[in-house]
């Protein structure tokens, strides 16, 4: 436990996360996260792989600010900031985006509508005005070439009646909108099928910049063919056992997890 | 008997209207007074005995001395006509009541097509036509509802709208019905009898409002008597004044092939009941009845509804949305009623409830009466809270908790608002929940609605 990669220097981390404890809010919650240790620097791409069931998806929403999860211990610092005392919202605002696993459905209300929305929400709090309805179309239109969508899209009710292959999708399609600083990518992979994860992991892909920190969350070894990672991480039972390069997602696909878990075991 | 005590001050009023009544043709005497004394009889109806009123207590009704509205058209009463009026650009015919009485300088009656009776129902009974006779007080039950009785009784004016075979009108006919009480409660019952031949096409609307902070009771009845072939759409929307009770029964009967739409929107009012009756009297009769319901602080609202399917063949679809704030209760009791005959009826109901607040109540009953055995009944009821799981989506793209409250209540009560084909009621309840909800007013709901083509 505890063991930490050796990282580039850079002036300042993106993300830091110390020892990060959290359980499922209110009384008799269980512990789910249980110390996890991660910094992601600017331009870094991270993958965090793992059995179903050992924390990924606790982890990401922990990091965008769901209330459902109490963090009892550690830290989270964002841009050198503590990053636990700023809202859901605020969160998203100061660039964090998150790629839900399974993104709600919510009828009635076009996803333009409410991109256009989310879009001026950040702004607003960049002190810019909102933006000019054709340069939201014009991004919104090249957005939407770059992962191969439909306009119809945009006039349909937010993710309802989509396949799941559309969810994911229009959850990369959103990140691609929001530029967002540090992305997150919940088992983007998850649904599609060769041909829509060649579309979305370019997608996602072209979202690398020196500026910006990659999270993928993922189990299969797939979608890193096309996002290469700096590191990858092993989740088991809510904390890091093992990190490292692209190679080790490659061994865990070959050997599977329960090498590790056995480790784990008998580091305890 | 408490009750009869209850109704003295409606039987005083009831002794100073026929004194007064100048259209007092017999049939119409002995239609007033057979209700009357129906309603001597069984009083307000009790909501620990009578099951039908279970969940709304009328009891303050019967406690407050309602007089008679008079008639008037003041600065007050002018201010109230110019918020709700459509506009003659947007009215085949606009009929002004105030307290219950016709309006004439107030009311546009110029342009009505061929083949169209728009008359205020004073005046239409004093010319006595067959029509008239034939119909009024034949449709809405004075044995079933004790405020059909106590509005048939006091039948003195409303509307008269009688339409001939294959007219179309294109805009619709409004009916704004204004109650302004001077310094006492005032009360109002207005009656509109509305009868379409056959294959004919036509908008109608019921418009209840008030002054402010007015204390007073509107008492309506409606009967809508449809031919074969006809498209009828229906909007009501009731905004009374928040210390205001609102009862109101709409009976409506339609003849074979003919298709019904109404809307029926809810806002105001601090007790409002709606019982809405619709027999689908010929085959192929095609109903819809949705309704919403947009209140809060301790406001009441109950609606009753009832499909009655008499004949084969008849689908029937229904949707009402209610969005309880505050301390509100709702009631929806929707009953579908499908008789022996009634083979191959097709019937859905929903019932979707928003509680915005951990004190606002919500009582939902479908109520399925099935007589026959070929038939496509469903029904579904569901009440809660937001869906957190999609606030928290919003949240997570930059939008504030509360503007994701705000919006996620709008999409859903514009789901039934959207559906409203008559513009200046589907205005009146976008600009009125844009308000609510802090949102712009520029904001559309079909804006927000997933039915339209995209921007781009
Ligand atoms: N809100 C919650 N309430 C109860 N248990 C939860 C909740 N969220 C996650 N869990 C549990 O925590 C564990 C980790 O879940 P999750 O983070 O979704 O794992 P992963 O994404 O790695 O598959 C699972 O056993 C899951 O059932
Ligand atoms: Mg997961």
């Amino acid at each position: 436990m505890g063991w930490q990669p050796v990282l580039r220097k850079t002036e300042m981390s993106l993300l830091e996360i110390k020892n990060l404890h959290a359980k499922v809010a209110g009384a008799g919650g269980r512990e789910i996260l249980k110390g996890v240790d991660l910094v992601i620097n600017p331009g870094e791409v991270h993958a965090i792989m793992g059995k179903n069931g050992s924390g990924k998806s606790t982890l990401a929403q922990v990091l965008a600010g769901r209330e459902t999860y109490e963090v009892t211990g550690g830290s989270v610092l964002y841009k050198g900031k503590n990053l636990l005392e700023l809202s859901a919202e605020e969160r998203a605002r100061e660039g964090i985006f998150l790629a839900f696993q399974y993104p709600v459905e919510i009828p009635g209300v076009r996803t333009d509508y409410f991109l256009k929305a989310a879009v001026n929400a950040v702004r607003k709090h960049r002190g810019q005005p909102e933006i000019d309805s054709m340069a939201f179309i014009n991004m919104v239109k090249e957005k939407m070439a770059l992962l191969k969508m439909d306009k119809s899209f945009m006039a349909r009710a937010i993710n309802e009646g989509f396949s799941g292959g559309e969810k994911k999708r229009n959850e990369i399609f959103q990140m691609a909108v929001m530029d967002p600083t540090l992305a997150l990518m919940d088992e983007t992979d998850s649904g599609l099928d060769i041909d829509a994860l060649k579309t979305v992991s370019h997608g996602a892909n072209s979202l690398r910049s020196p500026e910006r920190g990659i999270l993928v969350v993922t189990h299969y070894q797939r979608m890193l063919n096309y996002i290469t990672p700096d590191y990858v991480h092993v989740m088991i039972d809510g904390r890091i056992v093992k990190t490292g390069d692209k190679n080790l997602a490659l061994e865990l696909e070959e050997k599977g997890y329960d090498w590790l878990e056995n480790d784990d075991r008998d580091a305890a | 008997m408490t009750q009869v005590a209850d109704s003295t001050i409606h039987l005083s009023n009831y002794s100073l209207l026929e004194e007064s009544a100048a259209n007092g043709h017999a049939w119409l005497r002995e239609l007033r007074r057979a209700a009357m004394e129906r309603f001597k009889e069984v009083g307000f109806p009790n909501s620990k005995t009578n099951e039908e009123w279970r969940h709304t207590n009328v009891a303050p009704i019967a406690k407050i001395p309602f007089k008679l509205g008079q008639q008037r058209a003041d600065s007050t009463t002018r201010a109230i006509q110019s918020n709700f009026t459509f506009g003659e650009h947007h009215t085949a015919a606009e009929l002004v009541f105030v307290n219950g009485q016709f309006v004439q300088e107030l009311s546009q009656l110029e342009k009505l097509p061929r083949g169209v009776t728009i008359q205020n129902l004073d005046q239409a009974l004093s010319q006595d036509g067959e029509g008239i006779k034939a119909k009024l007080g034949r449709y809405a039950d004075v044995e079933k509802n004790p405020f059909v009785a106590l509005n048939t009784g006091f039948i003195r004016d409303g509307a008269y709208i009688q339409i001939a075979r294959s007219v179309t009108v294109d805009q619709p006919i409004h009916l704004l019905f204004i109650s302004q009480p001077g310094h006492e409660p005032t009360v109002s019952h207005p009656r509109v009898l509305f009868i379409a031949e056959d294959n004919v096409e036509a908008t109608i609307v019921e418009s209840y409002v008030g002054a402010e902070g007015s204390q007073y009771f509107t008492n309506a009845v409606t009967e809508i008597v449809c031919g074969n072939d006809c498209r009828i759409d229906h909007a009501k929307l009731q905004q009374e004044s928040l210390d205001a009770y609102h009862i109101a029964t709409m009976q409506v009967d339609l003849g074979a092939k003919t298709t019904f739409v109404s809307h029926a929107a809810t806002i105001g009012a601090k007790l409002s009941r709606n019982d809405l009756n619709c027999t689908m009297a010929g085959e192929h009769a095609y109903a819809t009845l949705n309704g919403v319901v947009l209140i809060g602080g301790t406001q009441h609202c109950d609606n009753h509804t009832l499909l009655d399917h008499a004949v084969p063949n008849c689908p029937s679809h229904e949707l009402y949305k209610h969005v309880l704030a505050g301390r509100a209760t709702g009631v929806f009791r929707g009953k579908i009623l499908v008789r022996k005959d009634a083979q191959k009826t097709d019937s859905k109901q929903n019932s979707k409830t928003l509680l915005l607040s951990d004190d606002a109540n919500m009582n939902s009953q479908p109520a399925l009466e099935i007589y026959a055995d070929d038939v496509k009944c469903t029904h579904g009821s569901t009440i809660g809270p937001l869906d957190e799981e999609m606030i928290f989506y919003f949240r997570s793209r930059g939008i504030s908790y509360q503007a994701a409250r705000h919006l996620l209540t709008y999409a859903f009560a514009a789901d039934v608002t959207r559906r409203i084909k008559v513009e200046p009621v589907r205005r009146r309840l976008e600009d009125y929940m844009a308000r609510q909800h802090g949102l712009p007013q520029d904001l559309r709901i079909t804006d927000l609605g997933a039915h339209d083509e995209a921007v781009l």
